[in-house]
């Protein structure tokens, strides 16, 4: 129980230091680089949770396409790798005052609901039942979402290319 | 584990993509602080998934990742549209429509 609670320390606080790389640092590629430590962390809280296939489905789909989609997305607009002015807008103050009152009623009311309600993990949550549950329960929203990720491939492509 | 640390350490990504969407001016910034924000809700997802010993909130964190990996696509085809026009990808030089 301590272990787990170890593990998930020391795996947040890394997330939670790269969430503030990526909105805070002024190189645009080291930004990528922390989204990479936040969504690899977030793959090992998963694991933590003993949620095997989303994990390995974010290793695949976020730090394997999505992070080299933006470095292609940072090559393309020439974006600034050392930039004299800053990356930010002058709404540094009224955006931090906003995240931060919203952190804190979250905090607040979340606290407030589950103070007392443990995560106990029985077993691992295995891949065939989720491909179980996929096919048969959910088996109109994932031809919906094959559907809409066809309409985005071309609409990409459409939009991309030049004429 | 309580349930509380992951949905606190959701609530403080997506509090950090909501900073990085309001104060970033370069467009690629402002779509990777969506994927933050995504983040944060994919692991409420997945928490309230093994809290409860089911499988919805994986297959609905699956969704999730879809619907972003096309958001990224369509948003980065979008962001390359506006740079080949102004030659920058800059959020505060998109200001056509402002009054």
């Amino acid at each position: 129980m301590i272990a787990e609670n170890v593990v998930f320390g020391i795996i947040a606080a890394a997330m939670a230091l790269g969430a503030i790389g990526v909105v805070r640092t002024k190189n645009v590629v080291h930004a990528a680089l922390y989204l990479v430590v936040v969504l690899a962390g977030g793959a090992a809280q998963f694991i933590l949770l003993g949620q095997e296939f989303v994990a390995w489905v974010q290793v695949l789909v976020y730090i394997g396409a999505v992070i080299v989609l933006f470095l292609f997305g940072i090559m393309l607009t020439r974006a600034p790798m050392h930039p004299k002015d800053s990356l930010d807008n002058d709404l540094r103050w009224p955006g931090a005052v906003t995240a931060i009152f919203l952190v804190g009623i979250l905090t607040g009311l979340l606290v407030h609901t589950f103070h007392a309600d443990k995560v106990d993990l029985v077993a691992p949550v295995r891949t065939a039942q989720i491909t179980n549950s996929i096919f048969t329960t959910y088996i109109i929203p994932f031809e919906v979402v094959g559907v809409l990720l066809l309409g985005a491939l071309i609409g990409a492509i459409v939009l991309a290319r030049k004429d | 584990m309580l349930l509380n640390q992951f949905l606190i350490l959701a609530a403080f990504l997506f509090g950090t993509g909501v900073y990085g969407v309001l104060v970033r001016k370069h467009a690629v910034l402002v779509l990777m602080s969506i994927e933050l924000m995504l983040a944060g809700v994919n692991i409420n997802l997945v928490a309230f998934g093994a809290f409860h010993h089911t499988d919805i909130g994986q297959v609905f964190a699956l969704f999730v990742l879809t619907i972003a990996a096309a958001e990224v696509g369509i948003g980065l085809a979008i962001v390359l549209l506006i740079y080949r026009n102004l030659h920058s990808a800059d959020l505060d030089d998109v200001d056509t429509m402002k009054g």
